[in-house]
């Protein structure tokens, strides 16, 4: 078992295709930790996203090497990935499918991937993020956002992950219901042994919630810090320095 | 001119559920607005976006809305006709909403969304009005206007989206605007400038603005006065710089749950909602 849990080689991504062919991500190279908690921040068009998408085999267009727990995202068995990593969406209205209700949509990724007694495990996951047995027959609609912002995180976890990968988990939420989203992802990690990484434009929940984070700009990591070195204020980099300024008005 | 530019008094809105009885989303709400920069915070939900559509004239169509008084500039919106409220929410009142995306013709270039806001109501040559918008977009800080002008809304970014509707509203100089959560689609650095944007003209031409918005911080920084509603009402007035002496829970319990950079690494304070705020 190494202690590298994720680690990101070289990394570029490209969008579009002929002239219109763009470079998006410039040389990533991030080594990630068993049980650590890394954040990603940055303005939007960054890039933080796409390497969260580029891990999870949803962009095609890439160079360099990403391997997850040993196995290479590119080359590796897809379905002992998907068992190791699952990724959180950032808006819960968009990730749940409208006509499913919540316990479907959380069995059904358990049945793919043949997993038995799931009726059971999907009540158990219910109650792990606070909401209660009655909640299968609910339908998305009948939810407020931080319910199916839990819901799709319970059904991230039906397959047992190792990581999850959690693209701006809170932004959609309000201040009161993102307190209790982040209370529930640090005690699953503590309870569950994860693995994440928190792409957020929120330098504070960052700070909170990752032992370290990179910063990023125009597809380039510009700066990896630890949480000590943000609290103490040892920032070499300008853009860092911009970007928290900002966020303590 | 007076100094009161709106007066709300006992504002009810509710909305029929499925059974046909009414439910109420906003309750006994007052509210008085000078020309100042008044803040209102609070959860989804809360009735905040609501009343400030109240005021302008843009609730949804199931609403049934009551009020003993609904005043803006000494003119009783309750008793015009839907022309009347129409002109004043073109020329004198403004609203800019939450998603860029959503509020702009997204087969018209911005430039002639802005020259159309502006001749529905005032008589000016084109010229004239290109003039004005190349002002306005100026003022807002766009560069390389002329460019900007001819792009379509999926062309220009998120904050320049929500720049350009910052200027369509502003370019037919209202007295009052309201911005319902104008920044909460943008990232951090941008949403500092289009408020210091906002801030700006508001002071310069001594407009009245409702500032809706979720985040506590924000509001803090920018208003003068701040109104924390909670399901549908009223619960707390404060002065913005006093915010942190809030004395209701529900405040206290807003501003305790947000994470800081230096904060502790315990868990995060939640709400303990008290049913007896609702009495």
């Amino acid at each position: 078992m190494s202690t590298k849990m994720i680690n990101i080689k070289d990394l570029c991504v490209w969008f579009g295709e002929g002239q219109q062919r763009t470079q998006v991500l410039k040389n990533i190279n991030l080594q990630i930790a068993r049980g650590e908690s890394f954040g990603l921040v940055g303005e939007s068009g960054s890039g933080k996203s796409t390497i969260l998408r580029t891990a999870m085999g949803l962009v095609e267009d890439y160079s360099g090497e990403i391997s997850i727990d040993g196995i290479n995202t590119r080359t590796g068995d897809y379905k002992a990935l998907i068992r190791c990593a699952q990724m959180l969406f950032q808006d819960p209205y968009a990730s749940l499918h409208p006509r499913f209700t919540v316990g479907q949509a959380i069995t059904e990724v358990m049945k793919i991937n043949a997993i038995d007694n799931h009726q059971q495990k999907m009540v158990d996951l219910l109650l792990s993020i606070g909401l209660t047995a009655e909640h299968q027959y609910r339908y998305p609609h009948e939810l407020s956002g931080g319910q199916r912002q839990r819901v799709a995180l319970a059904r991230s976890l039906a397959l047992e992950p190792d990581v999850l990968l959690l693209d701006e988990p809170t932004s959609a939420l309000d201040a009161s219901i993102q307190a209790e989203m982040l209370n529930l992802l640090n005690k699953l990690k503590q309870s569950l042994g994860l693995t994440y990484i928190i792409v957020s434009h929120d330098i504070a929940v960052v700070s909170y919630m990752c032992d370290r984070f990179a910063v990023m700009s125009q597809g380039k990591v510009v700066e990896i810090l630890s949480r000590e070195q943000l609290r103490s204020g040892d920032i070499q980099c300008e853009y860092t320095q911009k970007l928290i300024a900002a966020s303590e008005y | 001119m007076s100094d009161v530019l709106a007066e709300i008094s006992n504002l009810q809105i509710s909305f029929k559920d499925e059974n046909g009885v009414l439910r109420p989303a906003v309750r006994n709400l007052s509210l008085t607005l000078g020309r100042e920069k008044l803040g209102i915070v609070g959860e989804s939900g809360s009735g905040k976006s609501l009343t400030g559509r109240a005021l302008v004239g843009v609730l949804p169509s199931g609403a049934h809305v009551s009020a003993d008084r609904l005043v803006f500039d000494g003119v009783d919106l309750q008793k015009c006709s839907s022309k009347e409220r129409r002109h004043l929410r073109g020329n004198r009142m403004g609203m800019i909403l939450q998603d860029p995306k959503y509020s702009l013709n997204p087969i018209m270039p911005v430039g002639k969304q802005i020259i159309e806001a502006l001749r529905v109501s005032k008589k000016m040559s084109k010229a004239k009005a290109r003039d004005a918008v190349y002002q306005i977009l100026e003022a807002v800080q766009i560069r390389d206007v002329q460019r900007v002008f001819k792009l379509y809304p999926h062309e220009v970014s998120g904050g320049m989206a929500q720049r350009i509707m910052i200027a369509m509203m502003l370019v037919r100089e209202p007295d009052l605007l309201i911005a319902d959560e104008p920044t909460s689609a943008l990232d951090v650095t941008v949403q500092l400038s289009v408020l210091e944007i906002l801030e700006t003209l508001v002071e310069k031409r001594n407009m009245g603005l409702i500032l809706i918005s979720h985040d506590l911080g924000l509001v803090n920084h920018f208003c003068d006065r701040v109104l924390v509603m909670y399901a549908g009402r009223v619960v707390e007035e404060l002065q913005a710089n006093k915010l942190y002496e809030a004395k209701h829970p529900y405040t206290q319990g807003l501003l305790n749950c947000m994470p800081s950079i230096n904060g502790s690494l315990g868990p995060l304070p939640v709400l303990d909602r008290d049913p007896n705020w609702l009495n």
